[in-house]
């Protein structure tokens, strides 16, 4: 802005919580003796429609081009104010706040003198920022409308089935030769018992009778390169590989089951099997004369290599234990379990089913696990039962391992390629754990199901639909206005040394052809951290450049 | 644009499921019958693992509703009537009067200091009193104040009158009438969450008896900064710094004799976060946790408590504690329970008795189920179309549900499922061609 700065400044009283503790005529008449200040009054409450009114007022007639609010907290105001200076005619960020009501009256309500000047102190800071505030541009980017599903699970098609009802085209992507995923594999599925081919048989006919959706089948995704609303992935199959434009990404990938080799004899001693197993034989009816049953709970997981509780097993073991139960009602069913991890409505429920099925449930402790040895008849399981004091010896005909989800070999990979976060486990970690629990940092992408963590079905479709809202926001909206607080490079200062691409967590910079840093503005969030890290000081933060922050911090120690 | 959507229930499930429909361009009207959005999650000191301060991180996305040009907040509000289907729901909105003009009051909070009636504070849990014109917490959206008339004495009395002198806005307004509006959209969002089981029927525990015996969320206040006592661990009774502490798991759930008996999925993990705040505060409190079975079935929550125990000192001992009795002198606690690991009967004195309590539905849930034409199961909580396949959906097309009014879960889980909600909404209003 090349014209002469002519600042006004509203002070507010906001009923007595300021102006009980702050002299607030006085911060006004201090006001008008700052340099570029022109305009200074006090208001009741500058936040009601009459103090905008009043703002607005003061911009046309004393023709402001900086406005200063000295009131409560820009978290909750900021935007208000802004918009009244839009109104007025000006760009929204020519516009300060001095928070004098949180940081000020609030704290010093026992010493109004002492309030008053830091009152003062901070309105002179924000006047020493405004006059050298310049307007900013919040750039649209076009975001197109397809998105890319990566996995062909229950997960991945139920967020491709969503997308498309939404009125999106989608690429799913799937490894295998088929859809279905995990399910496949699974015979039926608690609290229902509903058979898994009857829970994928209606996503599966839907994914692949709709014209909107392109099934890539034997494929895997190479390459994703842009940002929000511009991704190019490259998508690769034996019959080579292809390049498609999409907006949204959402990782579906699903998870393995462990392999439990050496675990409780499986792979020693024959007669052990995994609850995957177990469930396959079920399916086929291939179990043969099975009279007593041993099932090992936490096979592999709770433990120091792999702390994490897998979420499924107590409940799939409650639901098995049952079906054996029905099937035969004399047969021996034991669950050998540290903390039975059934919860919420229907999975309590399975447990007091199984117990009233006779089914027994035995503690054990985690320093004393149950051994598994080869005897003479089949296996022979040697449990201490915590509850009972006494150690208990089983010759079941079968042992059934509980092995945990283990996050998908492929996750490596992918996390690269996406430029998304694994956690300690190995699954992918989500933006914020409690907020934004299907949101990666980086803006368009999403993820769900157990790609993200142990979960069962229903959980899996809830957070599948989740991630298909959050992708389909920029793609229902079609452009999306970026921030116009983001980081510029100085490319005459900048030494190519590759600090602040390190230290970006949003993946914002990258390297020009020259090895000069480059600011991807869409993608930047304005965190600073580049800047502040730039050994050159090379890079300006818009809105919060060196020179506005050094004014005001200067204005903080000294009187102008 | 199309028709709104409705979302019924202004807590943190509501307020996603708004903000995803509004951010992609739908209008929504969010009905909370409390004077301010926000649920329980407003009235949570911190969550785990991260120790986040629970309203820090959500009070933006109030404002953001509140800000929001596509969201409608109707609080102090609910929804009395429901006829039509998908696409075209007619909806009749019941309006309570605030008693305060909303375009008036700034929320500068003067009327409620000078107000001279005092009553119970709820949202305190009543630990402490609010006034009976009052701001339900310092960040509500809106931050307007609200006249409780069944404690004012203008109301009740016809005297007083002392907000209307002093508000500098002119914003009292004691002839506010109760107001029905008529909405019309094209799909209904359950989100009206949950309530705290009350464990006085559990009289061995002696809640109710005895003040030093609380629950969970009465922790929860007692804990926080903005709480009581500002975060100091001050118990009811005497105001003696509590630096032993027992929490008490299952209260009132994974049972056929009292209470229910379903896990309320979430006690564990609220429990070892409390703990490990008392840890924060006072690192020699003895902290410990009385629990049947330790539930560590998400996200990081093994570690969690790995991590209560190893690092903090967090005590756990198997066993429902079989009574607690009190000192009548001191007023100390003491918890009788048998140690089922070890098969020991022993005795502990504490200061304060935390009782971890079952989420359960919440009472109103009857009556909305009746006007949305929907069955509850038999708990109270609303029913999905199908437990596996259709977890967020109804049997009315249209309606859909999330969060804990269709049982107990937590944060994460309940956010996930708003947005998925959001989607099916989404989803609906393309097919009916808006």
């Amino acid at each position: 802005m090349s014209e002469e700065p002519r600042i006004g400044v509203f002070v507010c009283h906001c009923g007595i919580n300021i102006g009980g503790y702050v002299d607030v005529p006085e911060v006004v008449k201090y006001s008008m003796t700052l340099p570029d200040v022109v305009y200074a009054e006090p208001n009741l409450y500058t936040c009601s429609s009459d103090g905008l009114q009043k703002i607005k007022e003061a911009i046309e007639n004393h023709r402001l081009n900086r406005v200063v609010v000295a009131s409560c907290t820009p978290r909750t105001h900021e935007p208000l104010f802004q918009g009244a200076c839009e109104e007025a005619g000006l760009n929204k960020y020519i516009f300060e706040m001095a928070n004098i009501r949180d940081q000020c009256s609030w704290v010093h309500m026992h010493e109004p003198e002492k309030a008053t000047q830091k009152a003062k102190d901070l309105v002179r800071m924000a006047v020493a920022k405004a006059r050298l505030l310049t307007p900013e541009e919040e750039p649209e980017i076009d975001i197109h409308p397809t998105g890319l599903v990566i996995g062909g699970g229950v997960s991945g098609m139920t967020a491709a089935l969503s997308l498309m009802n939404q009125g999106f085209k989608v690429h799913l992507v799937e490894k295998e030769d088929k859809l279905g995923g995990a399910l496949n594999e699974l015979g039926t599925l608690f609290p229902t018992n509903v058979k898994a081919s009857e829970v994928l048989k209606p996503l599966i006919n839907g994914v692949e009778e709709s014209p909107d959706i392109v099934v890539h089948l034997n494929s895997t995704v190479k390459e994703v390169k842009g940002f929000i609303g511009n991704f190019e992935a490259e998508i690769e199959s034996k019959e080579g590989s292809e390049l498609f434009e999409v907006g949204t990404v959402i990782v579906a990938t699903g998870a393995d089951y462990l392999d439990p080799v050496g675990l409780f004899g499986y792979s020693e001693v024959q007669g052990v099997v995994t609850q995957l197993e177990l469930e396959q034989k079920m399916k086929e009816g291939s179990l043969g004369d099975v009279k007593s049953v041993v099932m090992v709970q936490c096979a592999g997981s709770r433990i120091e290599e792999r702390p994490y509780c897998s979420r499924i097993c107590c409940t799939e073991a409650m639901k098995n234990a049952s079906l054996l139960k029905e099937e035969d009602s004399d047969r021996d069913i034991y669950v050998l379990y540290r903390d039975l991890q059934t919860y919420g409505i229907e999975y309590t429920e399975m447990e007091w089913d199984a117990k009233r099925k006779g089914v027994k449930l035995v503690k054990y402790d985690k320093a004393r696990p149950p051994v598994v040895t080869e005897g003479e008849r089949g296996p022979v399981v040697k449990v201490w039962a915590s509850l009972l004091n006494e150690e208990l010896t089983i010759k079941p005909d079968l042992v059934v391992l509980s092995a945990p989800l283990v996050p998908n070999p492929d996750n490596k990979t992918l996390s690269q390629l996406l430029k998304v976060p694994l956690n300690r486990d190995g699954f992918f970690m989500e933006a914020h754990v409690k907020l934004r629990p299907v949101d990666f940092a980086t803006d368009g992408i999403f993820v769900c199901g157990t790609a993200h963590s142990p979960k069962e079905v229903a959980e899996s479709i809830s957070q599948a639909k989740g991630a298909a809202s959050r992708a389909g926001i920029p793609m229902a909206k079609g452009r999306l206005k970026t921030a116009a607080i983001t980081s510029v490079v100085d490319e005459d200062k900048c030494c190519g040394c590759g600090t602040c691409i390190e230290m970006c967590a949003y993946n914002a910079i990258t390297k020009n052809e020259r090895g000069l840093a480059q600011v991807t503005a869409a993608v930047c969030k304005g965190c600073g951290v580049c800047g502040a890290s730039c050994p050159e000081r090379a890079i300006t933060m818009r809105h919060f450049t060196d020179e506005e922050l050094e004014a005001q911090g200067l204005a903080a120690i000294k009187e102008a | 644009m199309g028709k709104p959507v409705l979302v019924i229930g202004g807590g943190v499930a509501g307020i996603q499921a708004a903000l995803d429909l509004a951010d992609r361009g739908l209008k929504v009207h969010l009905v909370e019958k409390s004077p301010s959005i926000g649920g329980v999650m407003a009235q949570l000191d911190k969550t785990f693992p991260t120790m986040d301060c629970s309203i820090c991180i959500l009070a933006p996305k109030m404002i953001e509703c509140f800000r929001h040009p596509n969201i409608t907040i109707h609080t102090l509000s609910k929804v009395t009537g429901v006829s039509g289907g998908p696409g075209d729901f007619k909806v009749k909105v019941l309006k309570e009067p605030r008693s305060v003009d909303a375009s008036k009051c700034t929320g500068c909070g003067v009327c409620s200091e000078k107000c001279p009636t005092k009553v119970k504070d709820e949202w305190q849990e009543g630990l402490t009193e609010r006034k009976a014109i009052h701001i339900m917490f310092p960040q509500a959206v809106p931050l307007i104040a609200c006249i409780d008339r069944d404690n004012c004495l203008y109301f009740q009395k016809g005297i007083c009158q002392v907000c209307s002198k002093v508000c500098q806005a002119g914003a009292i307004d004691y002839e506010q009438k109760a107001e029905e509006i008529d909405l019309d959209v094209s799909s209904i969002i359950v989100a009206t969450g949950f309530q705290e089981y009350d464990p006085s029927e559990l009289g061995e525990y002696g809640y109710s008896r005895f003040e030093d015996v609380i629950t969970a969320k009465e922790f929860e206040r007692l804990v926080c900064a903005s709480g009581p006592t500002g975060g100091h661990l001050n118990r009811p009774s005497d105001g003696k710094l509590a630096h032993r502490v027992a929490f008490v798991q299952c209260v009132g759930s994974r049972s056929h004799q009292k209470g229910y008996p379903f896990c309320s999925s979430v006690c564990c993990m609220y429990a070892t976060k409390e703990a490990v705040l008392i840890k924060e505060h006072e690192p020699a409190s003895d902290v410990t946790i009385f629990y049947m079975d330790l539930k560590v079935f998400g996200q990081g929550f093994q570690e969690f408590v790995d991590r209560a125990q190893s690092h903090w000192g967090v005590k756990y001992i198997r066993g429902r504690p079989g009574e607690i009795r009190r000192n009548p002198v001191t007023k100390d606690l003491t918890v009788w329970y048998e140690n089922t690991d070890t098969g020991e009967v022993a005795e502990k004195e504490v200061d304060l008795v935390v009782l971890c309590t079952t989420m359960i539905s919440r009472p109103e849930n009857k009556e909305l189920a009746d006007v949305l034409g929907l069955e509850l199961d038999e708990w109270g909580f609303f029913e999905p179309l199908d437990p596996v396949m259709n977890p967020i959906e109804t049997d009315k097309p249209g309606i859909f549900i999330c969060g804990c009014c269709h049982g107990p879960r937590d944060i994460p889980e309940s956010v996930a499922e708003a947005s998925g909600t959001a989607a099916c909404a989404a989803e609906t209003a393309r097919r009916y061609g808006q």
